[in-house]
């Protein structure tokens, strides 16, 4: 994560602050934002690499239709973080690759 | 298929269209069910509207918290609301079903509605696929969701509506913006000029597309028309580092960490073409769009369609056709014994809303490099295709989308053809020199997004929908 890459907040209406873990690192995120805004606030890109060739993706459209924000989240591999509102104690990381065999999705 | 929970009306999607027609479905006296893939209602253009997040109401403006009014739609005691739901089936003998909460169920319904909006036309240009480049809706959905604004520099390039919407949002949080990249070509000024008895039908709109470009000049952020050859470019780590442009004879090049891309929307289709609804080829706007009659029946005479899904109008259209489609169903289910008289004037007053389309449709037509790209520039990028390897494809024998699948994956990744599925038409009809209702579109097969193995399993087991509405409306 960078700091240089960190999305940068506006002064908000309250929320609660809740306390993630994204690669490793503790995060803040506001209460009933998405991982995908969460991560892109901590600074992390890429988000996953592809299947295919290896090369780094980021969230693209934030509304469920490109799947690009693919990540692993909460040790459920492939799942949309734009799609996905953070909770306490979230565990969030860089899906690389394709999902391993294993994980509850098809 | 006896004790399934059974519905008038289920409507889906919770944005203008939806709400709007859930609130003349539950006044009307339907037993409606209104199902939205979001935590909250609004849709994209009212994103977050019920909780608004962003201290200074000014930087969204006006056109953003008029949404609230809609929410009042939804509380109807005849209307259950349920948030976080992924509709990934319908079938043809009026059964739906749906995924919230990681459990799946199944309703029935008398008339469906599919309210799904519409989705950013995909892109496609070198570099579109770095992480650092992402869409201006994306950008406009962190506003109104967590009140981020994007990584600086920041560099804003394409066209449309939008575009200028964003720009001026953006301005107002003093975000730093390197230049706005308007690709609008120079020859669309004077098609559009000749459809200008419908633009100034249209001055509302008129008016405030000229508010947001006075807006940005006086911004004093560089705004340079008419650009051309858009191209993204990575850094060391992989993430985008520069975008390069020509404007005249000058090619240009600026560093930036965020660039947001805009070419117009679409109407979402994936849903109604997975049912197997006639959809049409629309020439003007160069997108798909289901085969509506004029009360916004589909060709399955239960399933109707409103709202930006059934062809672009934006939030004010939507909102008039969602009731509107609401009432006609209405009238269809025996609600009333005589014809509506309010459907006459709602269709009246969609024709007015309407005015401004064929404008703003020719001005903001898309560069060709977007709709028909070249040599190695990513169509698909999930299975990471490109445009050469789609066009080299018909020389190989291939005639339509579903071939490519099997020849080279494309439409096959996650996104099921979402973002290559226009593109991959274009490119077919153009190497075959055939119209894109020749070369047709995917097929699309349920699921359309993901379900677990674990919930299909569970799907006869599940408790009463009514049981776990109650906890998932309380989340609101």
């Amino acid at each position: 994560m960078a700091a240089d890459l960190s999305f940068n907040r506006l002064p908000c209406n309250e929320r609660a602050e809740i306390e993630i873990t994204v690669e490793g690192q503790t995060v803040i995120a506001l209460e009933g934002e998405t991982v995908a805004a969460a991560v892109m606030y901590a600074g992390l890109r890429p988000t996953r690499t592809t299947p295919v060739s290896g090369s780094g993706r980021a969230p693209y459209c934030m509304m469920g239709v490109c799947f690009e924000c693919l990540m692993n989240i909460d040790g459920k591999p492939n799942t949309q973080a734009c799609m996905t509102e953070v909770h306490k104690g979230m565990v969030i990381s860089v899906q690389q690759g394709a999902r391993e065999v294993g994980g509850d999705s098809i | 298929m006896t004790g399934l929970e059974q519905y008038d009306l289920v409507i889906i999607g919770a944005g203008p269209a939806g709400m709007a027609a859930a609130r003349e479905a539950g006044e009307a006296g339907l037993n409606t069910l209104i199902l939205d893939e979001q935590p909250r209602a609004g849709g994209q253009i009212y994103r977050n509207i019920g909780r608004p997040i962003l201290r200074d109401r000014s930087i969204l403006g006006n056109d953003y918290y008029v949404g609230e009014s809609l929410l009042a739609g939804l509380t109807h005691s005849l209307v259950t609301h349920i948030v976080n739901a992924t509709v990934w089936e319908v079938t043809a003998d009026n059964t739906l079903y749906y995924s919230a909460e990681g459990v799946s169920r199944q309703v029935r319904f008398k008339k469906l509605l599919l309210a799904t909006g519409a989705q950013e036309r995909p892109v496609p240009f070198d570099g579109w696929t770095l992480p650092g480049v992402m869409t201006c809706g994306a950008a406009q959905i962190l506003l109104k969701s967590s009140g981020l604004t994007p990584a600086e520099p920041l560099v804003i390039a394409g066209s449309g509506p939008l575009l200028l919407l964003i720009a001026c949002q953006l301005i107002r949080t003093d975000a730093r913006i390197e230049a706005i990249v308007d690709t609008t070509p120079a020859c669309n000024y004077g098609q559009a000029f000749k459809e200008i008895g419908g633009a100034i039908k249209g001055w509302r709109y008129l008016l405030k597309g000229m508010r947001m470009l006075n807006e940005v000049r006086r911004s004093g952020v560089k705004y340079y028309k008419s650009a051309t050859e858009l191209r993204a470019e990575p850094g060391g780590d992989g993430n985008l580092a520069s975008v390069s442009f020509r404007k005249g004879n000058i090619l240009h090049q600026l560093d930036c960490k965020t660039l947001l891309v805009h070419q117009g929307v679409v109407p979402n289709t994936q849903l109604g073409r997975a049912i197997g609804l006639e959809h049409q080829w629309d020439e003007v706007q160069q997108c798909w769009k289901p085969t509506l009659s004029e009360n916004g029946c589909s060709s399955h005479p239960d399933i109707f369609i409103a709202g930006d899904s059934a062809g672009i109008g934006g939030a004010m259209v939507a909102e008039i056709q969602g009731r509107l489609v609401a009432r006609w169903i209405v009238h269809q289910l025996g609600g009333t014994e005589r014809r509506d008289p309010g459907i006459d004037s709602l269709r009246k007053e969609l024709i007015d809303q309407l005015a401004i389309r064929p404008f703003l449709d020719h001005l903001y037509r898309p560069l060709d490099m977007f709709l028909k790209p070249q040599g190695e520039t990513i169509v698909c990028r999930c299975e990471e295709v490109s445009a050469a390897e789609i066009r080299g494809l018909v020389k190989q024998g291939c005639i339509g989308p579903n071939q490519t699948k099997a020849f080279c994956r494309s439409g096959m990744g996650p996104c099921q053809g979402r973002q290559c599925g226009a593109t991959v038409t274009t490119l077919l009809a153009d190497e075959l020199g055939k119209s894109p209702v020749e070369v047709g579109y995917y097929n699309i097969r349920f699921p359309i997004k993901p379900v677990s193995l674990g919930e299909l399993a569970g799907l006869n087991q599940t408790r009463s929908v009514k049981a776990q509405t109650d906890q998932t409306t309380a989340r609101n």
